[in-house]
């Protein structure tokens, strides 16, 4: 293990990526990791350099150890590696080291078509593929300038589909949070209702995951027959299967015991460290995309933004359990108001015609071909977009040159940017709460990695 | 499409330049845009935090080698996009800079914004823009031995066979 710690950043020339032991650092380095997330004014760091929470600028090597969670690690959902450094139980630095997963997409999104662009994105956050399309989708409108052109009924199908997934994602998360804490049965539980969502999806879009359904333009098919009815089953199905998870954790004193007070972060340090979605809102910052930026129709349906009070692990289970209530308000009032119309613009340099014009019209077929051969081209600009995805605010910044690909592709993932709470949460708490400090984090390692 | 010639423009050609927190500014889209040089970047970026600005959500590059546009092309040949986010009045801006070939050297905003900490090691990771002061300026995605930076433009796909740490090349 010393090889791993001390191989040597001069054979790259270009840093190491591992944590590097406190001989390799000097006193102010490490109080810079620790406390530069705080972002204080000097006198007041000086005052807390004399609180327990800097103390650890003197600790030698030998009074701690470092030690390596994953990238194999079964609670680090997926493939996320953690080094902490530990003296006795108690973690004194912890460094997060992704990149297990990356396979270059934003590379691999210059070479693809806007009309293409979906299947890579949908991708990345695999268990909100529909958050990741929408703010694609969203992107490329407005680069094309049809942002307010989309007909009312994709706009509602859109929001339907976005909060049937946050529905779903915050679903897994009960699970996987379940299985890390020990709450073994809950893990079947949240699997269970999270497939009824996913069974809606299959029958919508064909998928259970990755559906490339939320196109520039609008959707790729209309709702099925019956859809409502589906939609309503799983409305009818939740409320009571939440209360009973009610039942089983959050008035569990086990359940409470392993989760309050652990994690604890702070408003300033979370907008500090640019973390959004529960996260955010855990610490009482009410900052929710849907409400205070809307996109789609959010300003015109009535839902809460949860907030916590404490900013602890069981601040972020609560309002992940909560808002899975609050999207099912949002989904009904969807079912009330859904138009009817087209679902999708009908803009020929943008949408492919329908297949039976296909067979009739010479300009049809020629604008089919040129749409899934060469794709439509987009107006040179930039354009930045940002939604709410499960996990926070997810961005699409889009460069275009005026040719049928992206210039330049790059997704504001929130894992990314969420991870970097890591070290903070776990700094001086137990090596058992690691565990539940990742899982209040909810990362999804596609994204991180892209 | 509703492409008016308006939107096209960029400051570029535009006769009168604003100016905002003494730096100019366009339009993209509707989306407040800032382009300082490099020697205001952080003075800029410090005014934003003193403006509520104080919640950077995303940072980023672009290497514009082989735009194809003459539109709305930057003078050098990477730019870094720094997107902030004000919670108090609900707003968000950009911040583009410039930053030459010869010199791809931007001072670190983490000292403003201390989660621009992966970010700023990714940028260096995938562009090769080094951000001076980084309390860790090492390669974040991909493996630290690593040669090249991917998202340039002149690094081309699946040009090289996949590299392994530590075996013989």
């Amino acid at each position: 293990m010393t090889d791993l710690i001390t191989a040597t950043p001069e054979a790259t020339g270009e840093g190491n990526q591992e944590m590097r032991s406190r001989s390799e650092l000097t006193a102010k380095e490490v109080m810079r990791e620790v406390g530069a997330v705080l972002r204080l004014s000097e006198t007041q760091a000086a005052a807390l350099g004399a609180v327990d929470d800097f103390a650890d600028a003197d600790v030698d090597d030998d009074q701690t150890m470092i030690i390596n969670m994953g990238p194999q690690h079964p609670s680090t959902h997926g493939v996320l590696r953690l080094m902490l450094e530990l003296q006795g139980e108690k973690v004194l630095r912890c460094k997060p080291i992704i990149g297990y997963l990356h396979t270059g997409m934003e590379k691999t999104g210059e070479e693809l078509t806007y009309m293409q662009g979906g299947t890579n994105v949908t991708r990345m956050d695999y268990l909100s593929p529909l958050n990741n399309e929408l703010v694609f989708s969203m992107a490329v409108e407005k680069l094309l300038g049809i942002d307010g052109d989309i007909p009312e009924r994709a706009v509602w199908m859109r929001m339907l589909l976005s909060e049937l997934n946050r529905m779903s994602s915050h679903l897994l998360f009960l699970a996987t949070n379940g299985m890390d804490i020990g709450a073994v049965s809950m893990m079947i539980y949240g699997w269970r209702e999270r497939e009824e969502v996913l069974r809606f999806f299959q029958k919508v879009t064909g998928l259970r995951m990755n559906h490339n359904f939320i196109r520039p333009g609008g959707l790729a098919a209309d709702l099925p027959a019956g859809w409502r009815d589906d939609v309503l089953e799983i409305l009818d199905l939740l409320p009571e299967r939440l209360a009973e998870y009610d039942i089983l954790m959050t008035d569990q004193p086990i359940w409470r015991e392993r989760l309050q007070g652990v994690g604890v972060i702070t408003a300033q340090e979370a907008a500090a460290l640019g973390a959004t979605g529960p996260i955010l809102r855990s610490t009482g910052v009410p900052w929710d995309l849907r409400r205070d930026m809307p996109y789609l129709h959010y300003d015109e349906v009535d839902f809460d933004v949860i907030v916590g009070s404490y900013g602890d692990a069981f601040d972020r289970y609560a309002i992940r359990l909560n808002e899975i209530r609050e999207s099912m308000k949002i989904v009904r009032q969807i079912l009330d108001r859904m138009p009817t119309g087209d679902y999708r613009i009908q803009d020929k340099k943008v949408t492919p015609p329908p297949r039976a014009r296909i067979d009739e019209s010479m300009e049809a077929l020629i604008h089919h071909f040129k749409i899934f051969t060469e794709g439509f081209k987009v107006p040179e600009g930039e354009v930045y977009v940002g939604i709410e995805s499960p996990r926070g605010e997810i961005g699409c910044y889009i460069v275009s040159d005026g040719s049928p690909k992206p210039y330049r592709i790059h997704m504001r993932a929130p894992s990314f940017v969420n991870i970097q709470c890591l070290p903070h949460m776990m700094r001086n708490g137990l090596v058992a709460d690691a565990v539940a400090v990742i899982s209040s984090v909810d990362p999804v390692l596609g994204e991180v990695d892209r | 499409m509703s492409d008016t010639p308006e939107s096209r423009e960029t400051s570029d050609q535009s006769p009168v330049e604003e100016l905002r927190y003494g730096v100019r500014v366009s339009d993209s889209r509707g989306q407040v845009v800032l382009h300082p040089t490099r020697e205001q970047y952080i003075a800029t970026l410090k005014a934003l935090v003193d403006d509520s600005f104080v919640l950077c959500s995303d940072l980023t590059a672009v290497d514009y080698l082989t735009y194809g546009s003459r539109v709305g092309k930057p003078k050098e040949r990477f730019e870094v996009v720094v997107n902030l986010m004000s919670l108090e009045r609900r707003e968000r801006i950009r911040v583009r800079v410039e930053v030459p070939e010869s010199d791809p050297v931007l001072p670190t905003a983490f000292d403003l914004y201390p989660g621009t900490e992966a970010m700023e090691r990714e940028v260096f990771d995938m562009f090769g823009i080094s951000f001076e002061g980084h309390p860790d300026p090492s390669r974040i995605l991909m493996p630290e031995d690593w040669d090249g930076h991917p998202l340039r433009k002149d690094y081309a796909v699946g040009r090289i066979p996949v590299q392994f740490k530590g075996s013989p090349s």
